[in-house]
């Protein structure tokens, strides 16, 4: 390996011990990943398929693993962020199904024959997500840790307004909704954003809202 | 997290079997709660038993005119359910009020009714917590009680229950059904499924080990104002410093007939008294009375009590004027 392709993450990977196998026909969103198989140690192995980004993958995982980790750590789809690891913050925000979880706080094993969708799956082949231009449009961020949560929170989040679904910010529980700001923020509450790009991240969303996005 | 087994069950009767056979096992649904207690070494079961594939999660009407709910019926689906909306206001805005749009999609009907207490003494493991480690002691005592219970609390426990949804289903008089592990089921109501914390706050169910919640049944609509107020330290995604479940009726002069009353917040289960409701034609006070009867506080939630009775004079306002 050329000194430049070391990273953090290749180190941090080499001291760690992974026990876990994969068998995946393709790697989503990183094509040079190489999983290694170490023997199995611990409790037995839970045997567990899912579908992320499009592509199945099959792992057989120690029961304690969470979604989460088998994004970042397993299939090196990094974009997905551990912040609180609790629930509490949202970085940690992908689709199952189509609908947003907090990663952090399921097990990859109860999630058998699931769909996943990652940041790294949202854009489509042509280019940017409609959010995701409109997160750089209006300057939704500052560190950008929070952004991809951020991002697949609202992507789902304006599904679900699509589909009538009331929230908090609901006046009337039965009338038609209309998609305001205070709707748009407790929405998305359960994101948290350290810097507080918070008016600039409600006005991406009501942009990509209003343009039919996501 | 310690390590554990973890099988999928195929049904509930077997799901019910497979955790009656191991003193460790755990039912595992959303798993928002109990994952977040098992990070922190707060919960420790040796076995998980997955109920995610079970069915049980249907919306289906009853004979007598009301709804059962499946116990994995998530918390986002009951709330955006049109029957729910239109006929149980009081529930649907009760679980809108509660966590994140993330949580609720995972979080279950059961799993919220079963989620542990979120006082701050139960969480940090270096501290005593008769819940927690029965003997050791209750922390919160003397400790920063601000959200802690002023109702049916003991020596041994101050903590509350945090649900939003139970509060709501309290004021409804829901029932809770379950099945055992030798295949008989039965029907809990609502307002007997959790325990007062007495000398054994550990125990804060009716249920055995292995009784598996199935639905949640709710007795035909009422008609009238159906109110969630929930007053809390930030405007969302926090859980409530005092709450109100409020059905109320009015009669002809527009003066409130008839209300029901359900408080979050204050006690280790919702907290509604009947017989204050029969009371509600003398006026808010006369109610708050015989609700907060027997409170105590400490020095840090002395205010529960004004804030739980501002919130009931406050609902009753609100239905007078509608």
């Amino acid at each position: 390996m050329a000194p430049k392709d070391i990273d953090r993450r290749t180190i941090l990977k080499s001291c760690g011990v992974l026990a876990m196998s994969v068998a995946a026909v393709g790697q989503p969103g990183r094509a040079e990943a190489q999983v290694q198989v170490a023997p199995q140690l611990g409790p037995p192995s839970i045997a567990t398929r899912l579908t992320v980004n499009g592509q199945e993958v099959a792992f057989d995982l120690d029961a304690r693993t969470t979604l989460l980790d088998v994004l970042r750590e397993h299939l090196d789809l990094t974009g997905t962020k551990k912040g609180c690891d609790q629930g509490q913050c949202g970085a940690c925000t992908v689709h199952v199904n189509g609908r947003r979880v907090n990663s952090c706080l399921t097990l990859a094993a109860m999630h058998d024959g699931d769909t996943v969708t990652t940041i790294e799956g949202l854009a489509s082949p042509s280019g940017l997500h409609p959010l995701q231009r409109a997160f750089i449009e209006r300057d939704g961020f500052q560190c950008g840790y929070c952004t991809p949560g951020q991002i697949m929170a609202a992507a789902a989040m304006l599904e679900e307004a699509r589909r009538g679904a009331p929230s908090h910010a609901t006046a009337d529980l039965t009338a038609v909704l209309s998609l305001t700001d205070a709707e748009i923020s407790e929405r998305m509450s359960g994101n948290i954003c350290r810097c507080a790009a918070y008016p600039n991240i409600v006005a991406a969303i009501r942009d990509a809202a209003e343009g039919g996005a996501a | 997290m310690r390590a554990f087994s973890y099988e999928r069950a195929a049904s509930p009767a077997a799901a019910a079997k497979a955790v009656a056979e191991r003193p460790g096992a755990r039912f595992i649904a959303g798993g928002t709660n109990l994952l977040d207690l098992m990070k922190l070494g707060i919960e420790t079961p040796t076995h998980l038993v997955d109920v995610n594939r079970i069915g049980l999660d249907a919306i289906a009407p009853t004979s007598d005119g009301g709804l059962r709910i499946g116990a994995l019926v998530r918390n986002a689906d009951l709330a955006a359910d049109p029957r729910i909306r239109r006929d149980y206001g009081v529930l649907a805005r009760a679980l809108l009020a509660g966590a994140s749009g993330q949580l609720r999609n995972r979080a279950t009907t059961a799993g919220n009714l079963l989620q542990r207490t979120r006082c701050p003494y139960f969480y940090e493991t270096a501290m005593p917590c008769n819940k927690r480690r029965p003997g050791s002691g209750c922390a919160a005592l003397e400790g920063f009680s601000r959200s802690n219970a002023v109702l049916g609390a003991s020596d041994a426990c101050i903590a509350t229950h945090p649900s939003d949804m139970a509060v709501a289903m309290r004021a409804l008089d829901a029932r809770v059904e379950t099945v055992s592990p030798d295949g008989s089921s039965r029907t809990v109501p609502i307002a007997d499924l959790h325990r007062l914390p007495g000398d054994e706050p550990a125990q804060e169910t009716v249920l055995q080990q292995g009784e598996l919640i199935t639905a949640v049944a709710l007795p035909p609509p009422i008609q009238g104002l159906h109110l969630y107020r929930k007053v809390r330290e930030r405007a969302s995604y926090a859980f409530a410093t005092v709450s109100l479940a409020a059905v109320l009726v009015r009669g002809r002069d527009g003066q409130v007939e008839t209300g029901r009353f359900a408080f979050g917040g204050l006690a280790h289960k919702p907290w509604r008294v009947e017989a204050a409701e029969r009371e509600v034609a003398r006026g808010p006070a006369a109610v708050s009375d015989l609700v907060l009867a027997g409170a105590r506080t400490t020095s840090h939630n002395a205010f529960k009590p004004t804030l739980a009775r501002r919130l009931l004079a406050a609902a009753m306002a609100e239905a007078a004027k509608e």
